[in-house]
């Protein structure tokens, strides 16, 4: 049993392929490599004109039980490494190993036919994916019970919601049991409750099978890969065992561009926006550690017209996803606006672990009634005011929060 | 328990025995999904039309009764061919099209069938043999409607009819072959696939489709040479129960195809990941 954890199930050496930019020459290349491949080849390949490497010199093993997680931007050569490994296509130079059943989670459902019926679709991507009859027949009921929509697998795929078509094509991959597993990005669509059902399903298929992932979801690639590779326009940029340090090379190698809208109807003016003393400007980026106090202050007039105001700083995740909120409304109530202009200061405690955020800045029109704020008017609002990545977080994890509860346990 | 190893790379294996043996051996294991691909193209094509069937059997028949109506109202003279006309030029026309198709049938099934081969590995060859479960399915189809016109126009029962499916074989099998070895080139470049079906419009005047052999002239030469002549002779003759005179050229035409279609196959095997890489890239 040992012996079989320890296996090397993909072995991938020298690795490069590459492509042609131009269809033309890319169609004239390929009937000459048709009739080279029938005398095997053997040339060192160079790059002919309009050629890029689309992959160079890639370098990796991976075992059962492991999972490596491939993350880089688009057109990095995620997906031509997935196709490589699928054995869709040859490799320019190099060589692949890999041993046992490979399944691939990389298009659901591709192949089914929008005339015939969700049933008669199983058993037709059922045999792409390489099922018996006899297989199909067992698996059948468990493959219409886990995608949930048994009330309308008689009914024409054409006639399916998107949703729907991904979810009879994850029920029937996930029947199968492969030794190498290549994910690519398929967990993005469908709604929550069935991503979860996904998830678990590849968490179980994790511990029997050494797993590719490609995602651009960094929390995932932190929650499942044991290693990972960071691809940069083909080229292995990093290639680590530790996880956390793939994601902060990879937020400092891509540089982002969410550029959220402004919303300031009144014309408000922020000034001297300042962070731990120094004076930043707006889309600015900081380097903090976990665990450090965010000091920031600001100046501004509010609009006449606003009887009471407050001032919220909303902290937003990589994947857009709000995680925080601070807002002067918890220590100071409502501020009334005296017309004038106001200085504010306040101290954000950095419990935030690895990874890239956006600091917000709201500011609201609130007022009171039986003890219940109410929002009013937006007076400004900006998502991403200033950006920030911290570092040094005591842990690795998916979690964008690490709070200290001063545990104390006894001996 | 030992795993299956794969390795990839670049150099391909050019030893054509292990390679035809790798092909067949997929072709087997495959066998579930070919059929299951056949089934749903003819299920999937029949239930979005009325008509159906009808079309498969519509353009040999339309062919068939031009020439049936240029021969009986004299607009052309055509020598006698010795069996009724009606019979002579449908059962023509009907060849010709199941050959016709067989060529087109590799390049369509591996056409239509971009969507998975650039996301999923599986057995390619599944593909061509669903192109002939498919062509055979329609070639079914279309013998019935033939045998009503040999009983209609009285040519009756012959021993040599139950021969027929073989010749109907042979025809596939030469149309298969013809078709696998252009479906690389065809599949980079859209040409070849038009080039075909036009050459296929000329080539059928110098083939005894509609209209027999003359005795003597340069197309007499041609439609003797004509390696697809033999085989709609060879059919005709059995159908009306003539003694096949083309018999030995049948024999040889088909025998020559077998080695042809291992090099077809061995050929479509390297090529596929050529053209994957070309149309997904």
């Amino acid at each position: 049993m040992n012996q079989l954890d320890n296996d090397i199930l993909i072995s991938v050496e020298g690795l490069s392929k590459k492509f042609c930019k131009d269809l033309k020459t890319s169609l004239w290349y390929g009937i000459k490599d048709l009739f080279l491949g029938v005398t095997g080849n053997r040339n060192n390949r160079e790059l002919r004109p309009k050629e890029f490497w689309a992959l160079k010199d890639i370098n990796f093993q991976l075992r059962r039980g492991e999972c490596l997680g491939l993350i880089g931007h688009n057109g990095a050569g995620k997906s031509t490494l997935l196709k490589i490994l699928n054995g869709l296509i040859n490799p320019d130079a190099g060589k692949v190993t890999i041993k046992g059943r490979v399944g691939a989670l990389i298009e659901l459902g591709a192949g089914f036919n929008p005339i015939l019926t969700g049933r008669e679709n199983i058993y037709n991507n059922g045999a792409v994916l390489g099922f018996t009859r006899n297989e199909i027949e067992n698996k059948i009921e468990e493959i219409i019970d886990f995608s949930e929509i048994r009330e309308f697998i008689d009914m024409p795929v054409q006639n399916y919601s998107s949703g729907m078509k991904v979810r009879l094509g994850f029920a029937i991959a996930a029947q199968m049991e492969p030794d190498v597993l290549i994910v690519d990005e398929v967990l993005a669509v469908g709604d929550v409750g069935f991503r979860i059902k996904c998830l678990n399903r590849i968490s179980e298929l994790l511990n029997k099978c050494a797993v590719i992932l490609v995602s651009h979801s960094m929390p995932q690639i932190a929650r499942i890969c044991t290693n990972g590779i960071l691809l940069d326009k083909g080229k292995t940029s990093l290639l680590t065992n530790d996880v956390g340090l793939l994601v902060e090379k990879y937020y400092v190698t891509f540089e982002d561009n969410y550029k959220s809208n402004e919303i300031n109807p009144f014309g408000i003016t922020i000034k001297d926006f300042n962070v731990n003393g120094r004076s930043i400007k707006e889309n600015a980026t900081l380097n903090l550690k976990h665990g450090e106090d965010i000091i920031l202050s600001f100046k501004f007039v509010c609009p006449s017209d606003i009887e009471n105001f407050s001032v919220h700083l909303p902290i937003t995740d990589d994947q857009m996803i709000h995680v925080a909120l601070t807002s002067s409304l918890m220590n100071l109530g409502l501020t009334k606006n005296n017309n004038q202009l106001v200085s504010v200061d306040c101290k954000v405690p950095c419990l935030f672990t690895n990874g890239r955020f956006y600091l917000g800045l709201t500011i609201i029109e609130t007022n009171i009634n039986e003890n219940q704020y109410t929002i009013g008017k937006t007076l400004f609002k900006k998502e991403n005011y200033i950006k920030f990545f911290v570092k040094e977080s005591p842990l690795t994890t998916s979690v964008p929060v690490l709070l200290n509860s001063n545990f104390v346990i006894k001996k | 328990m030992a795993l299956e190893s794969r390795t990839y790379q670049k150099e391909n294996n050019t030893n054509i025995l292990k390679l035809l043996k790798q092909s067949l051996s997929d072709i087997y294991s495959s066998r579930f999904l070919a059929r299951q691909l056949a089934e749903r193209d003819i299920k999937a094509q029949y239930r979005q039309s009325y008509f159906g069937i009808f079309w498969a059997f519509i353009t040999p028949l339309a062919t068939a009764l031009v020439w049936i109506v240029l021969n009986s109202s004299g607009t052309v003279k055509l020598s006698d061919t010795g069996i009724p006309y009606p019979v002579y030029a449908f059962s023509g026309t009907l060849i010709w099209s199941i050959i016709v198709a067989s060529i087109n049938s590799p390049m369509q099934s591996t056409n239509a069938a971009r969507g998975i081969l650039t996301k999923i590995n599986f057995p390619k060859e599944a593909l061509i043999v669903s192109g002939i479960y498919k062509l055979l399915f329609n070639s079914a189809v279309k013998v019935l409607i033939l045998l009503i016109f040999v009983f209609v126009y009285g040519v009756g029962f012959h021993w040599t009819l139950l021969l027929v499916p073989l010749a109907l074989f042979a025809a596939i099998l030469f149309g298969t072959v013809i078709g696998l070895l252009i479906t690389p080139l065809g599949l980079l470049y859209k040409d070849i696939g038009k080039l075909i079906s036009f050459s296929m419009q000329f080539l059928m005047y110098a083939t005894p489709v509609v209209y027999a052999i003359p005795k003597d002239g340069l197309m007499k030469t041609i439609m003797t040479w004509n390696p697809i002549t033999p085989i709609v002779l060879t059919t005709r003759d059995l159908i009306v129960g003539f003694h096949p005179e083309h018999i030995t050229y049948f024999i040889s035409v088909t025998l020559l195809c077998l080695p042809l279609l291992a090099i077809g196959l061995v050929f479509y095997r390297l090529a596929i990941p050529i053209i994957v890489e070309r149309l997904s890239a």
